[in-house]
């Protein structure tokens, strides 16, 4: 078996691991540095449920070999919360009832967190847009939606605030 | 004393309005925070020391015998530590999937190559799988007794107007974003612990001890949380039991088996198919007299039942046939609410064909035989009215056939249901710490609808505390045991322990402090973090304080469901209304917008009820316009095991959704009633019905699939059919 | 996963050194989204992966008149929708990209990937080879469940549809392939790289087991062209579409000088509809000749029993593909 020495950076971390070549980034995130906050869904690219970042884009790890991406910053749901506080996203999530059995949540709320990177003040469309490659059988996207939204809303206060105490 | 105990009984009642600060209200998920955090720990995730991947053979084949089984190959490869045969030769195998060989090894990849290695001969047998047809069915099909109510006959003679229809929803699966599977190890000879995924924690050990061999009491069953069910998960199932037996023949090392995509659709359960020829027969304006249907449906090897027809409207003359088809497409298992929203469509599009037939409004066909509805017909009419201001009826309504011209076609539909959903039975221990904390303890489990939630509501409610006082426990079969979560039984279970013991802790704690307070403990109540006098509030002690007088004693209290004081009963009635956009010349259908109204009797969560009413709706978008499960008439096989073609609705496909709970003393009344399950039922129909409203034809089976939509046009004929 | 060993070339001379001459034996691998399916199926079982994400002349897209365009092979989907002169100049092709919903998919997901990924057919997918017959040799598809299946170029033994998004609008600009092998650099146009393979042993593209398409060469906009593409899909959660039709049309005042129309996931190539052409040459279009043309793109299809339905889907699609160029119809 094709074993290789890798080292990934994971939510700002440096792993060195020894992975075979055949494993996919799902399981290395899930058994190999126990971030089980990503998830299995589908296996085959169609869910969405294990979604995490790489270099700020969205993809799917059940899809995606670690040796590729050496060098590249990975992050999962695990490393989104900033010092130790919730992202807004996740506050959102939780307050507005997005989470339902909560399986999907992670990968839609990396997906929305890509968006939000991208585009802070997205439409409501442009958000469904975002985040039509995450499936919920719940089902909360309606909640989903507006929690989307509120997060965008407090992101945009928060920086208003921001720029009147600056002038 | 006598007379005491009396009055307690009598308190046994849910808080009036201006007593609930929680209840009620738009309460978030307290579990939300592990959630979006990635913290929360779901079976799939559940990871033990020295754990074996465990993978199951399945036979690809729809039905065969095993003529050959040679599994010593994979028992030697290194790295294999069991290999479990789950057939013999000679076995019959009834379905494509069924479980051959177990085997549990370092490694996925190697347990994979185990897999490969074992030698299975199969001898091909004749398989049959189409549902649609039971003529074509020839011997697979079982016949039930007619029923009959009334005088048919005499009644459709009478009949004015007779519609008759044909309508049917395909097979569809669960497709749990988790799949099933457990974790399973053996401590010694005697003891299992078992992590499942699963809708019953308190269920699994009874049905895990006589397979294994061990006292149920051995086996300790876990669960923090679970990734869907709807109906599917209440069992260890065969691979669960085989991940124990792999374990024990790995000298009690923990074995995963988590079911791969594929497994998970074709053999981890289904929706039954259900069909049926509808005649309804009614008086000119619209009353309906007559009701005969002839159904049939495919829930694999064992026999469908009849259906709960005619739906909600109880039509005096009645006959009923059905036959069941037995076919090799795998088994079928309860599916959110079972068997209504195929009796739902069969109903409300028969009725929904008979107002086109009358020139009449459906909503006014309705109104028209609410009675029909029995104790809830008072109800419908007010929901009735409530949808049909929610989604502007009266105004947007137009006959059957949308007269505008281009392409893309509008039309509205309606449907009623109902569900019983009584509180399951449940025991739940409340302890009362000497520091203030409080702590609940139950088998349960959170199946996302909000359980945790709902019971920490409750008893924060009833002792006067914050929500954050209250720790609930769930998901360990070691604590009291609870229902499964099924029948939308769950909410009105655990609702109801957790009010009738937070009201005996109060009791016995309002016993100690009374003394102090110069007071006899039936004049105390708890309010807002405070025990105090009723008549004179300022005769006070704080929450902590009182609790401090346990003599350092945690007081636990066992409260139980069902007991004195009626708080919860059956009987959900709910409204849901679509509008819809087609587009003739491609079949394609999109949700404009839907509105659902809902009674549920005492609402505990407003905000996770309105969840389930959303969620369901998508749910039945999916299932009205994209789900089947296909299976293949030559090879009998599941042709879309996967998530690419067995589709479900995604964020940008299901429109504008209004959800309205009906609330107030009327529906207080009636204590908690369960809501997992009722509106989920009416999607279907009601979206069927505004399809047919749009293009002016019926298209009688879900999925509404384009494929599906251009054969009823292609029918109906005329320029609609072709571009 | 089988257990496979797994390569990095930086040169493509490198990379086809390191590819089999046998098919089977190696697989290319860009986004990864199509060959980890298959190796996770067990549909491809490759003693070695060959990584050509680090082979630097293979991405990048430039633009330039009257050079064109050229796309490397390992653009991803996201890359070639966020380019502007793509946008501005070739909007069929950004349409047919689009349809792509997923963003982790199109992230992932290369272009030449897009062309070189499996048929989607559920029997290839089980197992059952590209030509989905049994042990008896009795075709599945024709015997089974082809709802999903051909309607045009469907005579047999192959039943599948071309599952590419990009293939038709690249074949209707008249893009060529640019591909490297053993013996040097050869260059076909894209209408000529897919095939309908006649037995197990063929692919359905024309690439040696050790060639790799580098990459792809779409010619200058011509003045006085349109082009679109219409895809008729059931959701719009990730979904492959039921028919789609790309087409470019280049007008001459109102009329059509030349025409290209060209269907996807209705054969087992993409399908470029001469009759179609044909029926909208020297005509200003109508509704009409539109029609006409939708009308003449199906002609020959059939149903193979179960997908009649995408007779009629091809035509919409052919139709409002045209109306779209040409800025009138119904748009979805």
């Amino acid at each position: 078996m094709d074993v290789r020495l890798l080292t990934l950076n994971v939510n700002g971390e440096q792993h060195t691991l020894a992975v075979p070549v055949c494993k996919t980034l799902l399981e290395v995130l899930r058994e190999d540095l126990h971030l089980t906050g990503t998830k299995h869904g589908c296996e085959l690219g169609e869910c969405g449920a294990c979604t995490v970042l790489v270099d700020g884009e969205p993809i799917l790890s059940c899809l995606a070999l670690p040796i590729e991406l050496e060098g590249r910053e990975i992050l999962t749901i695990e490393g989104l919360m900033e010092g130790g506080r919730p992202h807004p996203l996740q506050i959102a999530f939780a307050e507005m009832g997005a989470v339902q059995c909560g399986y999907c949540t992670p990968g839609v709320v990396l997906s929305a967190k890509a968006l939000l990177d991208r585009n802070p003040m997205p439409t409501r469309q442009e958000i469904a847009e975002a985040l039509s490659g995450n499936l919920c059988r719940c089902t909360g996207y309606i909640q989903i939606l507006d929690a989307v939204e509120r997060a965008v809303a407090w992101v945009r206060e928060r920086r208003l605030i921001l720029e009147e105490g600056r002038s | 004393m006598a007379e005491r105990n009396a009055m307690e009984m009598a308190e046994y009642k849910w808080p009036e309005p201006e007593r609930r600060r929680l209840i009620g209200k738009r309460i978030s998920r307290v579990d939300g925070p592990e959630k979006v955090t990635g913290r929360a720990k779901y079976t799939y995730d559940v990871n033990r020391p020295g754990m074996l991947a465990g993978k199951v053979l399945r036979c690809p084949h729809a039905h065969a015998r095993i003529v050959r089984l040679d599994t010593s190959a994979a028992e030697k490869m290194p790295g294999v530590k069991a290999v479990l045969p789950l057939k013999k030769v000679g076995d019959e195998i009834l379905w494509a999937g069924d479980e051959v060989v177990a085997v549990a090894a370092v490694d996925e990849p190697t347990a994979e190559d185990a897999i490969r290695a074992i030698v299975v001969e199969y001898e091909k047998l004749p398989h049959f799988v189409l549902d649609t047809d039971p003529k074509a069915a020839g011997e697979r099909v079982r016949p039930t007794a007619e029923q009959v109510e009334g005088d048919p006959d005499a009644a459709f003679r009478e009949a004015e107007v007779v519609v008759e229809g044909l309508y049917g929803a395909s097979l569809i699966t669960h497709c749990c974003l988790e799949a099933h599977g457990a974790v399973v190890e053996w401590e010694g000879e005697n003891n299992v612990l078992v992590h499942v995924s699963t809708q019953a924690v308190s269920g699994i050990a009874g049905q895990m001890a006589g397979p294994l061999g061990v006292p149920a009491g051995n086996i300790r069953v876990k669960q923090d949380h679970i990734g869907g069910g709807f109906g599917s998960k209440f069992g260890p199932d065969s691979w669960g039991i085989a991940a124990a037996q792999l374990s024990k023949m790995a000298g009690g090392r923990p074995v995963k088996i988590m079911l791969e995509r594929d497994a998970e659709l074709m053999v981890a359960g289904a929706r039954p198919s259900y069909y049926g020829r509808v005649r309804v027969g009614a008086k000119r304006d619209g009353t309906v007299i007559a009701w005969e249907s002839e159904t049939w449906g495919t829930g694999g090897i064992p026999p469908t039942s009849p259906l709960p027809l005619p739906y909600v409207l109880r039509i005096p003359n009645q006959r009923k046939r059905h036959v069941a088809i037995v076919t090799n497409s795998g088994p079928a298992r309860a599916w959110r609410a079972p068997l209504h929203p195929q009796a739902c469509l069969l109903t409300m599009a028969a009725l929904d064909d008979l107002a086109a037939a009358l020139r009449m409004d459906p909503l006014d066909l309705l109104l028209k035989n609410i009675e029909l509805a029995g104790e809830r017909a008072d109800v419908y009419r007010e929901e009735l009215q409530i949808a049909a201001e929610l989604m502007e009826w009266k105004k947007r309504w137009h006959p059957r056939g949308d007269p505008s011209p281009g392409p893309v076609k509008r039309g509205l539909g309606v449907s009623i249901h109902t569900w019983p959903g009584r509180g399951h039975a449940c025991r739940c221990d409340l302890t009362i710490h000497p520091d203030g904390s409080v702590e609940v303890k139950l088998g349960s489990q959170d199946l996302g609808t909000g359980t945790r939630t709902a019971i920490a509501i409750v008893v924060a409610d009833t002792l006067g505390i914050p929500l954050e006082a209250v720790r609930v426990r769930i998901g360990d079969n070691q604590y009291p045991p609870a229902g499964g979560s099924g029948g939308s039984t769950t909410i009105g279970g655990v609702s109801s322990a957790a009010r009738r013991a937070a009201l005996d802790a109060l009791d016995q704690l309002f016993a100690r402090i009374a003394p102090l307070l110069n007071a006899s403990p039936d004049q105390l109540e708890a309010w807002e973090g405070r025990i105090r006098v009723k008549e004179d509030p300022s005769r006070s002690i704080a929450w902590e304080q009182a609790c401090a007088r346990l003599d350092g004693m945690p007081l636990t209290v066992r409260g139980e469901n069902p007991g004195p004081g009626e708080l919860t009963t059956a009987g959900a009635a709910g409204v849901q209304m679509a509008d819809v956009s087609v587009d003739i010349e491609t079949g394609i259908v999109r949700i404009n917008k839907m509105v659902a109204v809902q009674d549920c009797g005492l609402i505990i969560n407003m905000k996770t009820a309105e969840s389930q009413c959303y969620g369901a709706m998508i749910m039945g978008i999916s299932y009205a316009l994209y789900e089947e499960k296909i299976m293949d008439p030559a090879t009998g096989r599941m042709l879309n095991p996967n998530m690419e073609f067995y589709k479900l609705a995604g964020l940008a496909d299901i429109g504008e959704l209004v959800v309205h709970m009906m609330t107030g003393e009327k529906y207080d009344r009636r204590g908690v009633i369960g809501l997992g399950e009722p509106p989920v039922i009416s999607p279907g129909a009601a979206i069927s019905n505004a399809v047919a409203n749009a293009i002016g034809v019926r298209v009688p089976f879900l999925p509404l699939t384009p494929e599906r939509v251009l054969e009823a046009l292609a029918k109906k004929g005329g320029s609609h059919a072709r571009v | 996963m089988r257990a496979f060993e797994y390569v990095s070339p930086t040169t493509k001379e490198q990379a086809v050194a390191l590819l089999s001459s046998t098919w089977g034996e190696t697989e290319i691998l860009a986004g990864g989204t199509d060959l980890l399916a298959l190796l996770k199926d067990d549909i491809v079982r490759p003693r070695r992966v060959v990584n050509i994400k680090e082979i630097a002349e293979l991405r990048g897209i430039s633009f330039s008149m009257p050079a064109g365009l050229r796309i490397g092979a390992t653009v991803t989907l996201q890359e070639l929708l966020d380019h502007p002169d793509i946008a501005r100049h070739y909007p069929a092709l950004v349409q047919a990209a689009r349809g792509v919903t997923s963003p982790q998919i199109r992230n992932m997901g290369t272009v030449g990937g897009d062309l070189c990924q499996r048929p989607r057919c559920w029997y290839f997918r089980s197992g059952f080879g590209l030509l989905a017959r049994d042990e008896t040799g009795r075709s599945l598809v024709l015997e089974g469940d082809n709802r999903y299946h051909a309607i045009l170029g469907n005579e047999g033994p192959a039943y599948f549809v071309n599952p590419s998004s990009l293939a038709p609008a690249l074949i209707a600009y008249g893009a060529r392939l640019r591909i490297f092998g053993p013996r040097g650099t050869r260059e076909i146009p894209v209408e000529r790289f897919f095939r309908i393979p006649k037995s197990e042993a063929e692919r359905e593209y024309d690439l040696q087991p050790n060639e790799i398409v580098t990459e792809i060469l779409v010619p200058p906009p011509s003045a006085g062209m349109v082009s679109a593409t219409y895809e008729v899909r059931q959701r719009e959660a990730l979904d492959w579409p039921l028919a789609t039709a790309s087409v470019a049309l280049v007008l001459e005042g109102q009329r059509v000088r030349s025409a290209r129309v060209v269907l996807g996931h209705v054969a087992p190539i993409p399908w470029p509809s001469p009759e179609a052409e044909r029926a909208l040459l020297g005509k200003t279009v109508s509704e009409e000749v539109a029609q006409a043309a939708a009308n003449a793109a199906v002609q020959r299809a059939r149903s193979l029993g179960k997908n009649e339905y995408k007779i009629q889907l091809a035509r919409v699609a052919v139709r409002r593909a045209i109306q779209q160029a040409v800025g009138g119809g119904a748009r979805r």
